[in-house]
């Protein structure tokens, strides 16, 4: 199993989402973020003096997949959210040990 | 002279007017103050109203507004405190047949606002405590002095006034003893108290515009009651504070975003707003004795200077946080001593010729003094004030309670609460803020403990 985190745009959530529901994927966790990477942030004026914010707004996916789809389901996502310019954001996945389903109890893929 | 019921009406919506200026006020400053100071920003200002409100009617009313014998030209007297001696039927001696105690009612609301201007110099990091001492001393100290001087007179002919009245200089509905008196006083509280945490490196933006447009709308709708109220009657004195009370206000508004579109970029509705309360503070003493030409010509300046001046403070290294200084002090005294150009009798022959209305210097002179009279009594008398509270009690809040927010560490309150995590659950609620005994709590995480490990 892995988690896939995406930080995308976050106008692009639903073309992201109807991409990963293609491979079934039936659930994911989305919150709200802010970062940067190369994009810079922009100036605000107030009273004549400026900040700069750094920090751009955008969207982070976690979804939880079985590995052996997870090559796939990355590259639909980074389709899906790319836009080509600057400031599209991040994918990337890490091994998962133990998943449960709450209401159940289900453990491991199961519980995907 | 019997009371003039039209005369009255007017007052008395004028006094309800200005009243409503300070809850305006505490919008457009709380707007202005970043989210974890916005209630105690505004409790400054309401405080404000609650203190001065019963100081004016104890004594406040009598030092400034009655004889004080032999020191007549500088203070009143307190033969009126409390009003016991007003009887409810006697009416203003100036012959506009208002009641008394509506006079004074109108009065109050003008020290009220004055007090809460000052708040806006000290965001985030005064002890309440210390500003609530500090409305009632400065009040006293500061603000009766001098609306006495300037607008105190007996009303007889070769009688006794207050110093600056007997001058000559003319000071409508306040810009001396609210505008520039606030504006330099926030000025010398500042050097007592010292700059914010972090100021000016870290960006401490406006947290909510929104609220600083209502507080700048609600301003300008009670400003007709602070300039026409002042004629003290609704005829035409009233009419011309009225219309200058609009066009200046919309001149300013106007030069303040075409300044900051020429240096910015951007024009922005935190800087129509400023213009807005520039443009109403310099008019503020012109608005009965010029033109409503001229009170454009006043818009206009006041708001392009005001617009400048808001950057002294980064220039000079003081932390005038909503800039009380660049706005009130600065078109203050841009009001009073354009007047001196100004003033015309054409429009109010009991005003005065300013120098285009062939009156020479003379009066732009006793408008400068007047000024100056203001600034150095205000700006000495506030830092002894706010030194000696500052000695005695201490004026800051704790660096900590400072940078975790003024609005938990003094009032246990916060403005907003928009996340799931402390408002959405009940049992979060229940055990993140109800009170809660900790023996409680520890007993059932025992028991929780010994179940899973069965």
């Amino acid at each position: 199993m892995k988690l896939i985190t995406a930080v995308i745009k976050p106008f692009k959530l639903d073309e992201v989402k109807a991409a990963l529901e293609t491979f079934g994927v039936r659930g994911m966790t989305v919150s709200e973020a802010s970062g940067y990477g190369r994009q810079k942030g922009h100036t605000e004026v107030y009273r004549g003096a400026e900040y700069k914010v750094d920090l751009v707004p955008k969207l982070r996916i976690e979804v939880l997949v079985d590995g052996e789809d997870a090559d796939d389901i990355i590259d639909v996502l980074v389709k899906a959210a790319r836009t080509d310019k600057i400031g599209d954001g991040k994918v990337w996945a890490v091994p998962v040990d133990t998943v449960v389903r709450v209401r159940t109890g289900e453990t491991g893929p199961d519980a995907l | 002279m019997t009371v003039d019921s039209g005369n009255t009406a007017w007052m008395l919506t004028s006094a309800a007017l200005v009243l409503l200026m300070t809850p305006g006020l505490a919008f457009f400053y709380g707007g202005m103050s970043r989210a974890k100071s916005v209630l105690n920003m505004m409790m400054m200002s309401f405080v404000s109203i609650a203190v001065v409100g019963m100081v004016w009617v104890v004594y406040g009313y009598s030092l400034a507004f009655t004889s004080g014998g032999s020191l007549s030209s500088f203070i009143g007297g307190l033969g009126d405190w409390g009003l016991v001696g007003l009887e409810t039927v006697a009416t203003a001696d100036d012959g506009t047949g208002i009641p008394q105690l509506v006079f004074v009612a109108f009065q109050a609301t003008f020290a009220i606002i004055t007090v809460a201007l000052i708040s806006g110099a000290v965001a985030d990091r005064a002890k309440f405590g210390a500003w609530v001492l500090f409305t009632l001393v400065w009040v006293t100290l500061v603000y009766l002095p001098i609306a006495h001087w300037v607008w105190w007179s007996d009303g007889e002919e070769g009688g006794k006034a207050g110093w600056i009245f007997e001058l000559g200089a003319l000071d409508f509905a306040g810009g001396t003893v609210v505008h520039i008196n606030a504006g330099v006083a926030a000025l010398a509280l500042v050097l007592v108290l010292g700059k914010r945490r972090g100021w000016p490196k870290d960006p401490m933006r406006p947290h909510n515009l929104p609220f600083v447009l209502l507080g700048a709308g609600l301003l300008w709708f009670g400003w007709f009651g602070f300039n026409a109220g002042s004629a003290l009657s609704a005829g035409s004195t009233a009419a011309v504070a009225f219309i200058n009370t609009i066009v200046a206000t919309c001149a300013a508004a106007f030069a303040w975003i075409i300044v900051e579109k020429l240096r910015d970029g951007s024009s922005t509705t935190l800087g129509i707003a400023s213009g807005i309360v520039a443009g109403l503070v310099a008019i503020t003493p012109a608005c009965a004795f010029v033109t409503p030409l001229g009170a454009i010509a006043i818009g206009l300046v006041a708001g392009a200077i005001c617009a400048f001046a808001v950057g002294l403070k980064y220039k000079l290294g003081y932390d005038d946080s909503l800039d009380v200084v660049g706005v009130h002090m600065v078109g203050g005294i841009v009001g009073a001593l354009l007047i001196g150009i100004l003033a015309t009798t054409a429009v109010n022959d009991a005003g005065a010729d300013g120098l285009l209305a062939g009156g020479g210097l003379g009066l732009l002179g006793k408008q400068a003094l007047a000024v100056v009279a203001t600034l150095a009594y205000s700006f000495v008398v506030t830092w002894v004030i706010a030194k000696v509270i500052d000695l005695v009690m201490g004026f800051r809040i704790a660096e900590d309670d400072e940078l975790a927010g003024i609005d938990r560490t003094a009032h246990a309150e916060t403005a907003y609460d928009f996340g799931a995590v402390r408002a959405g659950s009940g049992a979060t609620a229940a055990v993140g803020s109800a009170p809660v005994h900790d023996e409680a709590v520890r007993e059932s995480q025992d028991e929780t403990k010994e179940e899973v490990r069965g």
